[in-house]
């Protein structure tokens, strides 16, 4: 098999990966501030905050990926002008449309990726003892306290396992920013198979490999996490 | 519980923080709306291609056909590959074992767009003509079909013990007792999982349509909106149709859940709640649930705090 486009410098597959990452980084960690937010508004007692997180759950999960990344850059930036980074006059403006599209294509993650970590917390919110919120009451805390010092802490300790699997599909998910021109992994194999379509099966190993590289890890350290993690009941 | 039943002062908190957020929730509303207006988002013309009987069966219709066909299609052979990879996990013979974890982890791991690109080239390369459909199916088979395996397996893994003991000792042979006696318990009782990837599978038909050119229900309405000169009514309108179907779909994977636990029998293998995803299917964590109508079993949708007995 003929892997000797891997030295070749029109393809950069390092700097594909490291797209890959970026996004992946960027997104997990607004996804995981918003699924808490969302999760907290889930539970809370305000019935009319409830039904709002309910149903944005529920409506953005059922949306596909694909869908949501390309309505953030040919409506959300294009229609209605949401710019999210600079564009300065009298340079390349290849620059400006790499930042705003790789911007644009993390907030489509953090709104979609958000949704399940939201999920996710809230059943780990179940797997809290009763007793705790209850003791937490009684001893006068409130409800924010409550979440925030008792019962949250314990919920995301429990679900250290669950997240690992959302940043795994979230890390496999990035590839839908090719739809939008971010230069990730599947957009250099798009390239790749078309220009050496003769090695496409070479290709596919290493960018299977690639992704493989990326999962594996992430699923180990999260199960060995998910141990030390776990509360002793 | 996380809160107490409101007394007057928590009513009277919660009253005037609902206000706020409505307040909040109205501007936003109004922002929206009139930012939509600004940009002549709003106006009939926008609108009425979606009154036209051509616009629908031209575009519409026929990309709802190709993503509900292919969908279709990759779950019906993603069906028999999952069961004999899941199995085949669980046979006692390791060179049989290993080959089947290893090629359900290697596509479980890799993303659905990737899959659809190779599946793409190679089908060229095997018969010498492109068919994005043939791609899409392909893609879909191979990572849906080792999501399969997992729940698979844990549905036979979920049958009770007793129920082999009990076969082997009327003298039933190996492949006997995983036909007539687990198989069958298992299909019940992981019913629901396969129901709620059919979710997945729907939403990830779309995928098809970035790459290899596909023209699902997304891409369709991309070119109706390049007809029309409405990206946005039309982009609604397909995520509107999404929504419906999904929604449907999941109401379908609880109603199944529901009856299989109400009647006698196997147990009910379920994956963690956010598992609706091409998301969580990749490395979701299988509750076993053990017995039906036990303490833990709670309806999936209504496990909120605020339900809890």
């Amino acid at each position: 098999m003929d892997f000797s486009f891997l030295s070749d410098p029109r393809y950069n597959v390092i700097g594909a990966f490291w797209m890959t990452v970026q996004l992946t980084f960027w997104s997990a960690i607004g996804a995981f501030i918003l699924g808490v937010i969302l999760a907290a508004m889930r539970v809370c007692p305000v019935p009319l905050m409830r039904g709002f997180a309910g149903g944005v759950v529920n409506i953005v999960r059922n949306i596909p990926l694909t869908l949501i990344i390309i309505m953030m850059s040919q409506v959300i930036a294009n229609q209605l002008g949401l710019k999210l980074a600079v564009r300065e006059a009298g340079v390349n403006p290849q620059g400006y449309l790499d930042t705003q599209n790789f911007r644009l294509a993390v907030l489509g993650f953090i709104i979609y990726t958000s949704t399940f970590v939201c999920e996710a917390i809230r059943s780990g919110i179940n797997t809290v003892p009763p007793g705790q919120a209850e003791a937490a009451r009684a001893i006068g805390l409130t409800f924010t306290q409550v979440l925030g010092i008792v019962v949250l802490p314990q919920a995301i300790r429990a679900v250290v396992a669950p997240l690992g699997s959302v940043l795994i599909a979230l890390t496999k998910n990035t590839t839908v920013a090719s739809a939008i021109g971010v230069s990730e992994a599947a957009l250099l194999m798009n390239t790749l198979i078309e220009n050496e379509a003769d090695k496409f099966t070479a290709v596919f190993i290493v960018i299977a490999a690639g992704f493989i590289v990326l999962t594996l890890p992430t699923g180990l350290i999260f199960g060995s996490l998910a141990k030390r993690a776990s509360v002793k009941r | 519980m996380l809160y107490d039943i409101p007394g007057p002062r928590a009513r009277r908190v919660n009253l005037i923080v609902s206000i706020i957020f409505g307040l909040g929730l109205a501007a936003l509303a109004w922002w929206v709306l009139s930012v939509l207006a600004s940009k002549n988002q709003l106006t009939g013309e926008k609108w009425s291609p979606f009154l036209e009987a051509q616009n629908w069966t031209t575009y519409l219709l026929p990309g709802l056909w190709a993503t509900l066909e292919a969908a279709a299609l990759s779950v019906v052979i993603a069906l028999p590959v999952g069961a004999s990879l899941g199995i085949a996990r669980l046979s006692d013979h390791g060179w049989i074992r290993w080959p089947a974890g290893i090629v359900v982890e290697f596509f479980r791991s890799i993303p659905v767009i990737i899959l659809m690109l190779f599946a793409f080239e190679l089908w060229f390369f095997a018969f010498d003509a492109a068919s994005p459909f043939a791609a899409v199916v392909i893609g879909l088979v191979l990572y849906n079909g080792s999501v399969l395996a997992e729940v698979f397996r844990a549905g036979i893994l979920a049958v009770p013990n007793g129920q082999t003991e009990a076969a082997f000792a009327i003298g039933l042979r190996k492949s006997q007792v995983m036909t007539i006696i687990l198989l069958p318990q298992a299909i019940t009782s992981m019913l629901p999982a396969v129901v709620s990837q059919l979710v997945v599978v729907v939403k990830d038909t779309a995928l098809g349509g970035i790459l290899v050119g596909y023209s699902e229900l997304r891409r369709a309405g991309s070119i109706s909106a390049s007809n029309y000169g409405n990206l946005l009514p039309t982009y609604f309108v397909i995520a509107v149709i999404y929504i419906v179907i999904n929604l449907l779909l999941g109401n379908l994977s609880t109603l199944v859940e529901r009856k299989l636990r109400t009647r006698r029998g196997g147990p009910v293998v379920e994956i963690e709640a956010g598992a609706q995803t091409d998301l969580m299917a990749a490395r979701q964590e299988i509750l076993v649930l053990d017995e039906p109508g036990s303490a833990s079993v709670m309806p999936q949708q209504e496990r909120g705090f605020d339900t809890r007995p």
